[in-house]
């Protein structure tokens, strides 16, 4: 070791500590008031904002794995409002501003770090749909902005803005208020906030039933006996189709792996959040220094959480596109999760044709920007058994009466 | 130790090289010093062999770390390159030295190169009956027997030469050195026409159907003599029918006090680096062991000329012929110790060890021995991450303390040390037998005899104790994973906290996430945390294996597919001419359309603004000409061919006469637009139907599925013919003067040639189809030929009169004053034929048609869904921005404000003298007349909404 | 990257395919004839089952034919391939 190299920082050192008391794993009663099916980030906030926003604390957390190891534990973190629809942006910016304050509400470190995002814009059409974008979030208060190739450059130096590109960025939409947390953090923040309020996390206990009666459900079958529940708060991701159908309910889903991957630990290089539909890339760089890449959703349906390796070979050459200078960078570790997509981009949140069975779902590749949006709006679904107004607009039944909110446009690809 | 001090004497000399060294030596730099290696060295046995113990350091603690193992399983020696090309974070057991190597060590973080990768990457397809990972001994024998009876194989192998673990251990084989007996089969292999032995190639993961991805880095190793056409690094995308990993094992450490010293290293690393590298990696060490393994390496290092102070054994019973032999050596064998601390400034200068604490009271004093180096073994885990990745089980192995594979569903099995199978020979035979097993599996006949070479007699072995940590009132320095700094009392922490789940641990602690995955401690962490929950490991299971196995940089994969190539470039037949003329291009899915023509001249050239009213001005008033070529055009022929676009567009089809030409417009069953062309009618069977450009495989690819999947009766094909034509679109109240001249055959007067029909003519002395269609609402025709003559009738076109060329820009202020939309632009997929004001092109006939049912649904048939209409800035020099939005309040209320709608396409029109827009707008057609204000930046823009037909909506212009 | 075995040119790379979703979904015989409920279930609702899934594939980059397979989605094995039109085969 050279003498300068001693004196460098030691990236991993200012990283904070975690709470000594979490959560213990809890023995699952033979029944609660609320039973919620899925210990995911989604299930953890609901769970919270039952005990904190309704005084609901006989609350079980069933998940069929270790708490949080679905798809919260295999997103990439990024966390942003700036959504087309209103119906969205709503919802949406109603979680920027819980992100905002969540860390003293929990009283945890999440690593929140409101480092901005740029979408980035590589047709004339990109353009129109950017600007459009941008102003529909002004409207909704919405941070949000239309930067030039120059200003792109300014807030990320390492975007190659070159018109040789083969899709050359034409500018970008900017969200300063976006940006990127950690996600274990966020989940276990969560949980212990519900734990110390009463809530039972039930680990490797996979939901195998519900139990209807007369149209109304009563409690679930598991692999760890049967629990029965005055009402029922489904938040399985990717496996809610299955979970759903125990009750008969059919959801208008299909599951797909989607994959993400890191590198090794690199001195900064990169300030914020980088998207592009077009050349399909999302990426930013973690705390330690790690370059957090997601890729493309794999076309055909599986519950396996492992995509096939052509996307990602797809994915490193439109990140060298972009940025150039990725290029020796490495590989470490890639992996998948398995997402819900709905036919609109949208999820759907509300209730379900059995009394007392609640449905949270279909977010696709957003579910964990949403989290404690949709963590506080469900749990008011759930205790009122009538939709909070942000969740209202994403209901089961707007598929039949055609009031979509299509945001393939700001979701299809990109996060 | 005085040969340390020799270093800075002189760059050649290397004082831990062992005597008897040869090959060329090589000069390279590190953290800023000269040295000198000799070829065939890794950065870190070059280091080694300089006395270079502290390479890196600690992410977290800033600790120095030395090199640890002698392979990619490294976790410690972590180095930037800096020449030839910067490369972040390799480990130095990785990098093969060369000379005018410059890297430095790394705290952790890499760094990127500020400038462009010069380097060539690619990617090559191959398919063999049989993939052996891994070129040790079991690999090659198991690669050998399916050779020999004809399979295809490959044999890939990640290091620069075949021999796996013979290399270290430097046993014989027949009688002479293993690594000359690799050597020798893996040529004899490569010699077979149909195998193929690939070096310095790692399979980093196993995919479905076994996809296996392996990289190979094909000139890393040459540093600057790298040849600049041959590609740096090579993915190879496997399909095998049988897959066998060879993958061996890596030695794990133990947890105690201080075992990230450098000078602390893996005692099979040290046994390899004495061996193979030819280096001594200390002077005098002392040993700590859990298994015998350790006694092997011992004894070499002894011979080789390393000290051996100790042997401190965690076990009672050790091998006995091994501590006879040590006897033989006058090597001190602890049996019950453990090593309590190591002492040291910056590098080992002492171990202190102990009896084990239950031991205590046997007589066993703490001793502290002065040594330079301690070997650590805390016993060999199988290399199952490919097994695993391939979706194996994986299940405990009690007598090896660690995981190995189980069942598979893939026609993948492991063979030799990564299935558990321990001694040389048993290896050697577990591999040909996974050869023979693989060749029945791809179908192929094994020899009846297998020969497979002797090895030498194996001392018996004694069990191994599976210690995982060494007990203590203060775990601050016992490691798990020395490259995150994670001691067993971060691991108490998380488990204190109440985590019971390994990767729980993992994440709380991150042991295991770093650049080496976890190889020497994962299982490691395992044992502690099963130590500390009172569980046992079997019961705890695993994290998942991850590939890559090892790091793989971001160019090897995205390989070729970059610049031009990261997606192709299609460009019409016409394309050099626009070059020529200096045309700006729009991309438009994959092809370059001209965008506008600068005029060009004395002076600054003309800007886009200047350039588009002029081309607008020439279309409108005098003559103008596009190249149309990329519009999507598909032949759709057969009985049945009305009956399908009867079915697939909103309008009549069925009824079009030969010789004519109809508009249509295409829904998605959900009733939104999705496409819009014409229709020719060339035959009572055969029509031609143009696309959008962005839209035409996708129309063609509907077409297809409707017929084959639900349709399968009508008797239609569908044929792409795009780039079969060259179409150029002559427009203006002069085109048909022009076209008669180009045409002196064809009668253009307008009953003759009325509006939608379409003629064959020549054109220019070439056959054409020549259509009377208007996309801008004046007298228009697109003249279609071959392709091949594309160019020859654009220039006739061009060299007939004053012709103006005009691009895409042009075109859209064209169709925009005449409302006509453009899909994709004017509509966003939530967009129905009727928002666009064309209920006229909704049959009410047809009892059915793809979308009809959906125009039924509530939200489909609510008065305030979003129309199409003009906008006119009541400003008319005021541009609105495509992409601004409408509200009806004159100040802006506190947000959220609902929009009432977009504005789509926004111009500024010659014709009109003014600016103008299309929008969509919340129940537009009621608002016609209304004002309405654009929030624009602090402005709010007033408008007044207007029919989206501006120009000419009589329709007086089209026939001339 | 699955291998699929098309019925007209057999196995081939995944990526030479177009995934086309749930298989025997077919394109109602009267359209107008459904509620309102009836039509969003087959505009927007298809099974997503995890384990055996007859599915649709198009051979985009070889024949270009459609074709239904059988696939496990929970282990991605594929127990069966045939012609569009054909009956879902029978797994044991």
């Amino acid at each position: 070791m050279s003498p300068e190299t001693q004196g460098r920082r030691t990236p991993g050192a200012d990283l904070p500590d975690h709470p000594d008391r979490l959560w213990r794993s809890a023995e699952p009663k033979r029944a609660y008031d609320v039973v919620i099916v899925g210990g995911g980030g989604h299930g953890l906030a609901t769970a919270y904002y039952l005990a904190k926003n309704h005084g609901i604390t006989n609350v079980a957390v069933l998940e069929r794995g270790w708490l949080a190891g679905g798809n919260m534990a295999r997103n990439t973190t990024i966390i942003r409002s700036n959504y087309l629809w209103d119906e969205s942006a709503g919802i949406y910016e109603h979680a920027l501003k819980l992100w905002e304050g969540l860390e003293e509400d929990l009283g945890y470190p999440l690593l929140f770090s409101q480092r901005g995002v740029l979408n980035l814009a590589h047709s004339l059409q990109d353009v129109r749909d950017s600007v459009r974008r941008v102003n529909a979030n002004r409207l909704n208060g919405v941070d949000a902005e239309w930067l030039t190739p120059e200003q792109v450059k300014e807030v990320c130096p390492i975007v190659d803005i070159s018109p040789g590109v083969r899709y050359p960025v034409l500018g970008g939409t900017y969200q300063p208020r976006a940006g990127i947390a950690k996600h274990d953090y966020v989940a276990w923040g969560y949980a212990k906030a519900a734990a110390d309020l009463g809530v039972d996390m039930i680990e490797h206990c996979e939901v195998t039933g519900l139990d209807v009666r007369d149209g109304r459900v009563t409690g679930v079958q598991t692999t760890r006996g049967p629990i029965a529940a005055g009402k029922v708060a489904l938040a399985a991701a990717g496996h809610s189709s299955v979970v759903a159908g125990y009750a008969g309910v059919s959801l208008p889903l299909q599951s797909h792996p989607l994959q993400a991957l890191v590198s090794e630990l690199l001195e900064p290089v990169h300030p914020t959040v980088v998207m592009s539909n077009a050349v399909h890339v999302y990426v930013s760089q973690a705390h330690k220094g790690e370059l957090v890449m997601g890729a493309g959703i794999d076309a055909a349906n599986s519950y396996r959480q492992r995509g096939a390796f052509h996307i990602i070979e797809r994915q490193m050459s439109a990140a060298l596109e972009l940025f150039p200078v990725f290029a020796r960078a490495h590989v470490l570790r890639t992996w998948g999760g398995v997402v819900d997509v709905t036919p609109d981009a949208s999820p759907v949140v509300g209730l379900t044709p059995v009394e007392d069975l609640y449905v949270n779902c279909g977010w696709g590749t957003g579910g964990f920007k949403a989290t404690p949006g949709v963590g506080w709006c469900y749990a008011h679904t759930v205790a009122t058994g009538e939709p909070h107004p942000l969740n209202a607009p994403f209901s089961l039944d707007r598929f039949t009466t055609g009031k979509l909110v299509d945001e393939h446009g700001a979701a299809a690809v990109a996060h | 130790m005085s040969e340390r001090s020799e270093r800075t004497g002189g760059a050649a000399v290397q004082p831990y090289r062992r005597e008897g060294a040869t090959g060329k030596t090589l000069r390279f730099r590190f953290d800023g010093r000269e040295y000198a290696g000799l070829e065939g060295d890794t950065l870190a046995s070059a280091l080694l062999a300089n006395g270079v113990r502290a390479v890196a350091s600690s992410i977290k603690l800033g600790r120095p770390r030395g090199v640890y193992a002698a392979g990619s399983e490294e976790p410690n020696a972590l180095v930037q390159i800096e020449e030839p090309f910067p490369e972040p974070m390799l480990t130095a057991t990785t990098v093969e030295l060369y000379d005018g190597l410059v890297a430095t060590g790394l705290p952790g973080q890499g760094r990127l190169a500020d400038r462009p990768d010069p380097a060539r990457y690619d990617a090559v397809h191959a398919h063999c009956d049989v993939l052996v990972v891994g070129a040790g001994p079991a690999g090659i024998a198991a690669a050998g027997v399916a050779a020999r009876a004809g399979a295809r194989v490959i044999l890939a192998d990640e290091r620069p030469e075949p021999g796996g673990s013979l290399l270290g251990t430097a046993e014989t084989l027949d009688g002479a050195p293993g690594r000359e007996w690799a050597a020798g089969e893996a040529a004899a292999l490569a010699a077979l026409p149909e195998v193929r032995v690939l070096r310095r190639t790692t399979v980093l993961g196993h995919y479905d159907d076994n996809y296996v991805i392996a990289v190979e880095r094909r000139t890393n190793h040459l540093g600057a003599q790298a040849p600049a056409d041959v590609a740096r690094e090579r993915v190879w995308r496997i399909r095998a029918r049988r897959v066998v990993l060879a993958t061996g094992g890596h030695e794990r450490f133990v947890a105690f006090a201080g075992n990230d010293l450098p000078g602390v290293m893996l005692a099979g690393a040290a046994r390899t680096y004495a061996n193979h590298y030819r280096v001594l990696p200390g002077s005098r060490a002392v040993v700590f062991t859990t298994n015998d393994s350790a006694y092997a390496a011992a004894l070499d290092l002894a011979r080789a000329g390393v000290e051996i102070a100790a042997i401190a054994d965690v076990r009672h019973a050790p091998g006995e012929t091994w501590v006879a032999r040590c006897a033989e050596r006058g090597i001190e064998v602890l049996t019950g110790h453990v090593v309590t601390a190591v002492k040291g400034e910056g590098e080992v200068s002492s171990v202190e060890v102990a009896p084990r604490p239950e031991a205590q009271g046997s007589g066993g004093q703490a001793r502290e021995i002065p040594a330079d180096l301690l070997l650590v073994s805390g016993g060999w885990t199988p290399v199952v991450h490919l097994f695993s990745q391939a979706g194996g089980t994986l299940r405990y192995d009690e007598e090896l303390g660690a995981f190995t594979p189980g069942e598979t569903r893939q026609a993948v099995e492991a063979a030799g040390f990564a299935r558990g199978v321990r001694t040389l020979r048993e290896c050697l035979e577990d591999g040909a037998e996974a050869g023979r097993r693989a060749l029945a599996g791809a179908g192929l006949t094994a020899p009846p005899e297998i020969d497979v070479p002797a090895a030498e007699e194996e001392p018996a072995a004694a069990p191994a104790e599976h210690v995982w940590l060494v007990e203590s009132g203060d775990y601050g320095t016992h490691f798990v994973d020395l490259q995150r700094d994670v001691t067993v009392a971060e691991v108490l922490r998380a488990t204190g906290a109440g985590l019971s789940s390994v990767e729980h641990v993992k994440r709380y602690t991150t042991a295991g996430t770093a650049h080496d995955q976890g190889k020497t401690s994962g299982l490691l962490t395992g044992g502690v945390v099963a130590h500390a929950l009172g569980v046992d490991v079997a019961e705890l299971g695993t994290t998942t294996f991850r590939a890559p196995y090892t790091p793989v940089s971001f160019a090897a994969l995205a390989g070729r597919d970059r610049g031009p190539l990261h997606d192709p470039v299609r460009v019409t037949a016409l394309h050099e001419w626009h070059v020529a003329r200096g045309a700006l291009f729009e991309n438009v899915g994959q092809w370059k359309r001209p965008w506008y023509y600068p005029q060009q001249g004395e002076g600054p050239g003309e800007d886009m603004e200047a350039a588009v009213l002029r081309e607008c001005r020439a279309a409108r008033e005098d003559v103008a000409a596009m190249d149309a070529s990329t519009l999507g055009k598909i032949d759709v022929v057969g009985p049945d061919a009305a009956v399908l676009l009867d079915r697939l567009y909103t309008n009549m089809m069925s009824t079009l006469k030969v010789g004519s030409i109809r508009y249509g417009v295409m829904c998605r069953p959900d009733g939104m637009v999705f496409d819009d062309g014409t229709v020719i009618r060339l035959a009572d069977d055969r029509f031609l139907v143009t696309t959008t450009t962005g839209n035409a495989a996708a129309v063609l690819d509907w077409m297809e599925e409707w017929l084959q999947t639900e349709w399968p009766d009508l008797r239609v094909h569908c044929t792409s013919v795009t780039e079969q034509w060259a179409t150029v679109a002559l427009v203006g109240p002069r085109s048909r003067e022009v076209l008669a001249r180009l045409a002196p055959g064809l009668a253009v007067d307008n009953d003759s040639f009325p509006f939608m029909t379409w003629r064959d003519a020549e054109v220019a002395g070439i056959e054409a189809r020549v259509c009377r269609i208007s996309f801008s609402g004046e007298l228009a025709y697109e003249i279609n030929v071959s392709s091949w003559y594309g160019l020859a009738l654009w220039e006739a076109v061009m060299a007939s009169g004053e012709v103006t060329p005009y691009g895409t820009e042009t075109m859209h202020v064209l169709r925009a004053e005449k409302g006509f939309p453009i899909v994709g632009q004017d509509t966003d997929g939530t967009v129905t034929p009727q928002d666009l004001g064309m209920e006229w092109i909704v049959s009410k006939k047809k009892a059915d048609f793809v979308g009809k049912r959906s125009f039924a649904r509530a939200d489909t048939s609510r008065p305030d869904r979003k129309h199409l209409v003009g906008l006119l800035p009541e400003d008319p020099g005021v541009l609105l921005p495509e992409g601004a939005h409408l509200v009806d309040t004159s100040a802006l209320p506190e947000p959220p404000v609902p929009t009432l709608g977009f504005v789509t396409s926004s111009y500024r029109s010659a014709a009109l003298g003014r600016t103008f827009a299309l929008a969509l707008v919340s129940g537009g057609r009621e608002r016609i007349g209304e004002r309405l204000y654009a929030p624009v930046g602090a402005d709010l823009v007033p408008v007044t909404v207007t029919s989206h037909v501006l120009y000419d909506p009589e329709g007086a212009r089209r026939d001339g | 990257m699955l291998l699929i075995p098309c019925p007209w040119c057999g196995p081939r790379d995944e990526a030479e395919f177009h995934y086309g979703g749930q298989a025997h979904v077919a394109y109602p015989e009267d359209p107008a004839a459904l509620s309102d409920e009836e039509w969003a279930r087959y505009l927007f609702f298809r099974d997503n089952p995890k384990g055996l899934f007859a599915e649709r594939w198009s051979h985009t980059a070889g024949c270009r034919r459609w074709f239904n397979a059988v696939r496990d989605t929970a282990t991605n094995e594929i127990h069966a391939v045939y012609r569009a039109g054909e009956p879902r085969p029978v797994i044991a």
